[in-house]
């Protein structure tokens, strides 16, 4: 893992994040037109792999894209560099992505 | 020295050395036509021969007189007063992002050290060992590679768009866009031989990919050439150099 990597990790998840964004929003704007419940949220996501998919890969795309671009600021207006930073940005991002996976997970298995 | 505010220059210049400065005060009667090279070359003759500065060429050629006049990174030579000064007011003080000798003049050496940390020295394909090759290179000026290699190739090493540049500031290890751009048109040389070895030297968090395409380097420079374009040039070409199959 280099810049090159991760530079080529970030513009792939903003691509990806572009589309899923949209996908997220338009599915909100759908969802809310019969008024919004717990049980119909679920209705939707319960057994469904494809939200489940989605949405998984929705978190681990935003924790990496995260992380990275919080590193370069991190690194530039407060100077923390090095292996250990890095460690401590990758942890963060999959924690992160980690968060969103498990809330995916239980709508999936509601 | 007497005048009017309308035929006098009230010239702020920055008189120090490394370990620090500040801003001296002089009147510099106006001229027409008059550059603003002419106008720190006046103090350093009529008022003050201790000050420090470098020029050569005075047409825009050498790139060693540029400073900040008025905030901005400028050749000296090639900026007439009556274009930037404000009020009749001028404030000169030396490249930034780059270690001051004394007064106008900085210490270019970072600025070239990193041209040869991004390998941008022209490595004959057909002789490695720097012996001019038996026979021409045939390059199609109107190729799509010649083209790109062109577009940056006028450069001369004045530093204005180093000295413009946030990331440097940011980060000291950052190459810089003249040394980016230097390596991209050699990148985009079909004759040099040493493509892989200087893409591995642009890459990274020192190189290429600490730049976020702000453009103040393509802003300012003062040949017109595009470092932030030459800068994603590299990007793009070590983003296919990772996946397999394209390297």
């Amino acid at each position: 893992m280099n810049g090159v990597h991760l530079w080529a990790v970030q513009r792939i998840t903003a691509m990806f994040l572009a589309l899923a964004v949209v996908v997220h929003l338009v599915t909100i704007l759908v969802a809310v037109r019969g008024g919004l419940s717990g049980a119909e949220i679920i209705a939707r996501t319960s057994g469904s792999l494809a939200w489940f998919g989605f949405y998984a890969a929705f978190a681990l795309a935003a924790g990496l894209h995260g992380a990275i671009g919080l590193r370069a600021i991190g690194a530039e207006w407060l100077g923390w560099r090095g292996r250990g930073v890095d460690a401590l940005w990758l942890g963060i991002g999959l924690a992160t992505a980690a968060f969103g996976i498990r809330a995916a997970w239980g709508l999936f298995s509601a | 020295m007497t005048g009017t505010a309308e035929d006098t220059l009230r010239v702020s210049v920055w008189r120090g050395n490394e370990a620090g400065g500040a801003l001296a005060e002089y009147r510099v009667p106006a001229r027409a036509n008059q550059t603003v090279l002419d106008v720190v070359t006046y103090i350093q003759r009529e008022l003050d021969p201790s000050l420090a500065y470098r020029f050569a060429c005075r047409v825009g050629m050498c790139g060693s007189c540029a400073m900040t006049v008025n905030g901005r990174a400028r050749w000296t030579c090639r900026t007439h007063v009556s274009k930037v000064a404000q009020d009749g007011a001028l404030e000169l003080r030396p490249l930034s992002n780059l270690p001051v000798i004394r007064d106008l003049a900085t210490d270019m050496a970072p600025f070239f050290d990193k041209w040869s940390r991004a390998k941008g020295t022209f490595q004959p394909k057909d002789a490695p060992d720097g012996a001019v090759p038996a026979e021409f290179a045939v390059v199609p000026p109107a190729s799509r590679q010649r083209e790109a290699a062109d577009a940056g190739i006028e450069c001369i090493g004045c530093g204005v768009c180093y000295a413009s540049c946030d990331i440097v500031a940011w980060n000291q290890d950052y190459l810089g866009p003249a040394a980016l751009n230097r390596a991209w048109t050699l990148v985009n040389d079909v004759r040099d031989g040493a493509k892989r070895e200087r893409l591995d030297a642009v890459a990274g968090d020192a190189g290429c990919h600490a730049c976020h395409s702000t453009q103040s380097c393509t802003e300012r420079c003062p040949k017109q050439i595009d470092p932030s374009g030459a800068i994603a040039g590299l990007k793009r070409s070590l983003f296919w150099s990772i996946l397999p199959g394209f390297r």
